[in-house]
């Protein structure tokens, strides 16, 4: 997702583990960069390779599976618990996708992806059970998610679905973030457009 | 564990102590969205700060409020030859930016070779810039251990850090308040670590996630400031926004003389405020929990995240005590381990103990395993590293001969930073290894690559070191202790 977010649709990655912490996103030991770029090589290391060994790829875990790729990363509950490090956020955006779903996200994991253009998109644990059942039947199934109408949708292969079950669901964001995503906005931008305000509050506000 | 209903009242009510500082921070609220909220206190540290002075140099502006910036380096740093150059490139390259991107900003920095230098969540305190009634903020999910002071403290991203380097404001949306209670007299052994490693198990990590939570109730206050610290450090395991507990006189004693804490006229007039900072008796929470103190045992973790603990003579949960939809998560967590459903961790061999991190490395935690290990020997196959929280509290360790009792117990007392608790610099727990830890986080691979993590209090910890196993510290301790 460039700045200037609407609509995605893509085949997704089902990551079916809960309470994902972002020491497991990127192990502290590649937090020693300086700069933002170059980590999705990284991203969930130690649970892609063995004994941290590029060429030895762990068969049984899902990055690894070519038949799941896509822009939408299907996590379970609480996800990106634990540390603070952005370098998590950025992990998964440089690693190529642009939403992350899961019925639980932690605070801060939230707010980091919020601020790096990658959607934590919450949706109801009977939901997210329903796009792992149907990640599971068909890798191909693909998902929509658009953020202008803040719906979320199964799509591409509806046999995959019990009879009567719902395709979608309506998903939650704060008015001004939408604003920021649509339009590319960040917080920086919007603070330092606060200046005044905030030397006012200064000014009035010494203890 | 009692849970009490929020009970909705009409009319007029209290304000919690959260909702006191937080609502004196408000620059304005933005409609349907966040507030501005300002920041007294900005920690940094050199991991999670370069990319956001690049960000500030490529937007071209300043450091808006370089007087309420205080940076250390801790989380990369050796901890053993500090006064040689940091062998690890990327390491030294990491700190270097953190010197050079302060001297540009007119940050103070108590970097590497300062007396002040330390765990960004030790100096804050011990320094006295931490104080009750602040927000602040650190990039780093620790940061809720400055809360025990009564003060709004929480972990941000990079791209925060960068916006409160540019601003001394961050946008932020109003979590939602519990109370938790702790009432009643603690059991001889049981310790803060205790209390918070007791409540993640009864309300699971996520247990807190949207909350701020405020710590309350007999047991809570009967604890020292540096007990506090402990409680509100782990606040993040259980997904809290932030924890805190409001001050009272342990708390302003504790400050008063401390380096950078108000003195005379200024100490009175702030004394006056901090006085205020209490939940009102009509406040109302959205959750509140209460814990009989004397239900807590030493505790100990079995699993992969900080809620996975039980009391030393529990026993890890058996299958069919574990949900259906958790039984996948749980059964990978113990596998990783290397431990049985339904077996005791009571005596499980133990091949490191870490005694440190942001969580237990203060003075009172290194006092507590010195008088219980003097004229002890540590265990003949058990390595045991001691990583004080900061110089100044290695420099009181020696200064009251806490390094010899440790040195005969056959214990190594290391140099100041994060170190063992997440494995960045070489510090690391050798795969398949089982260390037991006062650090705060038993992920997988934090202490390094396959290595194996039980968290426990300073004295569990310090009584695995003698005993060379997982150990019921209470049928160790001696009219002596």
């Amino acid at each position: 997702m460039s700045k200037g977010f609407q609509k995605i649709i893509s085949t997704a990655v089902p990551l079916n583990i809960e309470n994902v912490d972002t020491d497991q996103i990127i192990p502290a030991r590649f937090l020693k960069a300086t700069s933002r770029d170059g980590f999705g090589k990284n991203l969930f290391r130690d649970w892609r390779y063995e004994n941290d060994d590029e060429t030895k790829p762990k068969k049984d875990f899902i990055l690894n599976n070519p038949a799941y790729k896509g822009r939408i990363l299907i996590a379970a509950k609480n996800f990106g618990c634990g540390s603070s490090r952005e370098h998590a956020a950025w992990a998964i955006k440089d690693a190529g996708f642009d939403v992350v779903v899961s019925s639980f996200f932690a605070d801060i994991f939230k707010n980091n992806s919020l601020n790096n253009f990658l959607l934590p998109v919450t949706v109801s644990e009977s939901f997210l059970q329903k796009i792992f059942t149907a990640l599971e039947k068909d890798p191909q199934t693909k998902i929509e998610v658009n953020l202008r109408e803040q719906t979320i949708r199964l799509s591409g292969s509806p046999e995959t679905l019990s009879p009567g079950e719902g395709l979608g669901e309506a998903f939650g964001i704060s008015a001004y973030k939408k604003t920021c995503l649509l339009n590319g906005y960040d917080d920086i931008d919007y603070l330092l457009s606060s200046k005044e305000d905030i030397i006012k509050y200064e000014a009035e506000n010494t203890l | 564990m009692f849970l009490h209903h929020a009970v909705l009242k009409k009319g007029k009510m209290g304000k919690t102590l959260f909702e006191k500082i937080w609502d004196k921070h408000i620059v304005k609220t933005i409609d349907g969205g966040p507030s501005v909220l300002y920041i007294d206190k900005h920690f940094i540290h050199e991991v999670t700060s370069p990319q956001a002075f690049t960000g500030l140099n490529k937007r071209g502006i300043k450091v808006f409020r370089p007087g309420r910036v205080i940076a250390t380096a801790d989380h990369n740093v050796p901890t053993l030859n500090q006064h040689l150059p940091i062998k690890e490139e990327l390491s030294r390259l990491q700190v270097e930016a953190l010197k050079k991107n302060c001297a540009e900003q007119g940050i103070e920095l108590y970097g590497l070779g300062h007396p002040f230098q330390g765990i960004v969540h030790v100096i804050g305190p011990e320094l006295g810039i931490t104080q009750p009634g602040m927000t602040i903020v650190c990039g780093d999910s620790h940061t809720s251990t400055h809360g025990a002071f009564g003060n709004i403290a929480f972990g941000i991203g990079t791209s925060e850090v960068e916006m409160v380097l540019a601003t001394q404001c961050i946008l932020q949306t109003k979590p939602k308040l519990m109370r938790i209670n702790i009432e009643g007299q603690l059991d001889k052994a049981v310790v803060s670590k205790d209390i918070v490693l007791y409540i993640l198990s009864q309300i699971t990590s996520s247990g807190a996630t949207g909350y701020a939570v405020e710590f309350a109730g007999s047991a809570i206050r009967s604890l020292s400031m540096e007990a506090r610290m402990t409680i509100c450090n782990m606040s993040i395991e259980m997904g809290a926004r932030c924890g805190m507990i409001a001050p009272d006189e342990t708390t302003f004693n504790y400050l008063k003389g401390r380096k950078f804490a108000p003195s005379g006229e200024k100490w009175e007039r702030k004394l006056t405020y901090w006085k205020t900072l209490y939940s009102d008796k009509d406040a109302v929470f959205d959750k509140e929990i209460t814990i009989n103190a004397e239900d807590i045992e030493p505790m100990i973790t079995y699993g992969t995240n900080p809620g996975m603990g039980v009391g030393i003579t529990g026993h890890i949960p058996a299958l069919n005590e574990i949900e259906e939809n958790e039984k996948l998560s749980f059964e990978k967590s113990l596998a990783y381990m290397g431990l049985q459903p339904g077996t005791n961790i009571k005596g499980k061999k133990v091949d490191y103990v870490f005694i440190g991190s942001c969580t237990n490395s203060r003075i009172e935690d290194l006092r507590m395993v010195a008088s219980f290990v003097r004229g002890k020997h540590k265990a003949a196959d058990v390595e045991v590293w001691i990583v004080p929280g900061s110089k100044q509290v290695e420099k009181q360790a020696i200064e009251e001969g806490i390094d010899k009792i440790f040195a005969e117990a056959g214990f190594t007392l290391r140099q100041p930073g994060c170190s063992a608790c997440l494995g960045m610099n070489e510090d690391k727990i050798p795969a398949g290894k089982y260390c037991i830890s006062t650090s705060n986080r038993n992920f997988e691979g934090r202490q390094g690559p396959n290595a194996r993590t039980f968290l426990a209090s300073p004295l569990s910890a310090a009584a695995a070191a003698i005993t060379g196993m997982v150990t019921d510290v209470r049928e160790m301790l001696t009219s002596n202790n």
